[in-house]
Order: structure tokens, then C-alpha cells, then sequence
């Protein structure tokens, strides 16, 4: 199973300590804000906009070097445009995942 | 290169401004999380290159294509790989980044931006800048309007993006399609005679077997345009 990593982030700051410091503050900032606002969205069954936040979420899940994990977000973007939740169960998993991870870097 | 960064994620811009400053040919002059505060920013400024990013909300990166005057160039940035074919279909669209942007693959977007660039004479034709029955057309020069006089236009030869309009010494080399060139030139004048050239009638000097001569070029008709040249040539 895929676990997240810094990989991605390492490699662009090519020891700029500066620019990694920044970029995982944005992460730990930001993605607890956005999951909040996806599943508030999700709960809501407003379905169109909770697409849109796993779109800003994907791109975050990206970062942390889960390609797997975003296909599968990239489907559930796509599935819940026509208000199909099946993906779900493993997209909240995805982001429990990624919570911990930042809750210890 | 001055360029500017339009993506509403605040990570999404830190990562192309630390891709940007790998290289010295590129400096981040602003950036912007809102497309509009971008194209307020182009309206007074001059950028050559735009990191624009495609999924923003209420006013995404396709709207602000059809919306910009500046004849900058635009490196589109998605997490979606969906859009690549519309994305091109602008002709300052020089790249499309698929999200995690990798180093090497920004390298690869500024290798296209600088066979875009040193192309000096690479022109545009100004969409809607030929009136009807007006005898030029006007193409964008390094963001000046050059007249072409269209009696003066000899041949146009298609080279992959690029149609190379030849007129009596001079070459432009201009980003579009033989199609909509010829949309904007005169039909009893200009004809397709192969599928990568397009002719002045009133230039050809001589036709012999499949080739049309104009100045010092050999042309080539292709079968299939051959029959229709003849008709509408003024036979004795």
C-alpha cells in the first residue's frame, strides 16, 4: 500500500530549506482547511462542490507522492459530478492517511 | 524572460516560482491567485511568459485565454491531462504542465519556450484584422501590427505549427494553419494546390507537369488540385 512521502517536495528544493519549510507549512495549513470544507460539502449532499475541493485537494495528494490514491481522486472528482459517492469509503481513507502523515512531519 | 504566475492555490505557485528559479532565463515579476487580478495586471504590464493554471474558480484559465490582449505566452498548468486538446487550440499556448510538475519536465516547457522565442520573426495573424474587401491583412510582429499587402504574397507553405507567408524578399513566419489563412484571403486569387502550399495565381511564371513556378520556387500541385488549377487558369 502506498504511504505518503516527501520525495516529490525533496526533490524540487534540492536542499532549499527554505522553499520546503514554506511549501509543507501551505500542506499542514491548508489541506486540514480544505478537507473540512469537502466534507461539510459532502455531508450536505452538495455533490458539485465537494468535486470541486477534491480537485484542490488532488493536486496536494499529488504532492505527497500518492499517484494511486490520485487516480482514484480524480475518478471520485469525476463520479461525483453525477452524484455517484461510491468512492468515498477510500478517498476518506486517503485523507486520514495524508492527516497523520502531516500531523508528524 | 519576466513572467507571472496565475493559480489560486497558494502551493501550486510557490512550486513554479521554485521551478523558475532554476533557470536565469526566467523572473517572477508577480504573481496572482485570481485570473482577473492577473488580466487587470496585463492590461498596464508587459510579460513575456504566463504560468496560468486551467481549474480556477468562477473565472477559469480557458476564459482568461479568450479574454487577454497580450500576445504573451502562455504555459498552462492542471492537474487534468483532459484538456491538453483544447489547450492548444490557442496559438500562444506553448506548453501544458500536468500536475506535480518534476523538475525535468519544466526544463523540457522552457526548451519549448525557447524554440518560441528564437523564432524572431514569429508572427501571428490578428483574428478578425483583415477587412473584407481590404487587400492586406495585418499580423502581430513582437507586438506590433505589420501590414501584409495580399497582391504582394506569393505562395504560403504550411511547416508544422508555423505557415511561412513568402512575399517578394521577405518571409513571415507566422503560428497557424494553412485553413485559416486562407479563410482570410481573396478566393479568386489564392488557391490551395497541395496540401501544404497556397498560391497567388497572378505569381505563377510557368506550370509544367506537377509544379507551379513562382520567383525562383518549385511548387508542387498535388493530383488531387491539379484539375481544378487548370480550370481556373485563363487558357487560350
Amino acid at each position: 500500500m502506498e504511504t505518503p512521502s516527501l520525495h516529490y517536495i525533496n526533490s524540487l528544493a534540492e536542499g532549499d530549506e527554505d522553499f520546503k519549510k514554506q511549501l509543507i507549512n501551505i500542506l499542514k495549513e491548508e489541506f486540514p482547511k480544505e478537507k473540512i470544507i469537502f466534507l461539510n460539502n459532502f455531508n450536505a449532499k452538495k455533490y458539485v462542490l465537494a468535486s470541486e475541493n477534491v480537485h484542490k485537494l488532488k493536486h496536494k495528494i499529488s504532492m505527497l507522492g500518492l499517484e494511486e490514491a490520485f487516480t482514484m481522486a480524480s475518478k471520485f472528482e469525476e463520479n461525483l459530478k453525477q452524484n455517484n459517492t461510491d468512492l468515498h469509503k477510500k478517498f476518506i481513507n486517503c485523507l486520514t492517511k495524508i492527516t497523520d502523515f502531516l500531523n508528524h512531519i | 524572460m519576466d513572467c507571472i504566475i496565475v493559480d489560486d492555490d497558494n502551493a501550486a505557485r510557490l512550486i513554479i516560482k521554485q521551478l523558475c528559479k532554476t533557470t536565469s532565463k526566467l523572473v517572477v515579476a508577480d504573481e496572482f491567485s485570481s485570473a482577473i487580478d492577473a488580466i487587470k495586471y496585463l492590461n498596464e504590464k508587459t510579460v513575456d511568459v504566463v504560468f496560468l493554471d486551467i481549474h480556477m474558480p468562477s473565472f477559469s484559465g480557458f476564459d482568461f485565454l479568450r479574454t487577454i490582449k497580450s500576445s504573451a505566452k502562455i504555459i498552462l498548468t492542471t492537474s487534468d491531462k483532459n484538456f491538453a486538446l483544447e489547450a492548444f487550440e490557442y496559438t500562444n499556448v506553448v506548453d501544458y504542465l500536468v500536475k506535480p510538475v518534476s523538475k525535468q519536465r519544466f526544463e523540457t516547457s522552457l526548451k519549448k519556450l525557447d524554440a518560441f522565442s528564437e523564432k524572431d520573426t514569429v508572427t501571428e495573424i490578428v483574428a478578425d484584422a483583415k477587412v473584407p474587401s481590404s487587400d492586406f491583412i495585418y499580423v502581430n510582429v513582437d507586438r506590433r501590427l505589420v501590414k501584409i499587402n495580399i497582391p504582394d504574397i506569393l505562395y504560403i507553405e504550411a511547416k508544422g505549427d508555423y505557415i511561412a507567408i513568402k512575399t517578394a524578399g521577405k518571409s513571415f513566419i507566422v503560428h497557424s494553419t494553412l485553413k485559416k489563412v486562407q479563410d482570410k484571403l481573396p478566393e479568386e486569387f489564392f488557391m490551395k494546390i497541395h496540401r501544404s502550399f497556397i498560391i497567388n495565381f497572378s505569381k505563377i511564371i510557368d506550370i509544367e507537369d506537377n509544379s507551379v513556378l513562382i520567383e525562383k520556387s518549385v511548387i508542387p500541385i498535388s493530383r488531387a488540385n491539379k484539375s481544378e488549377l487548370i480550370k481556373r487558369l485563363n487558357l487560350l
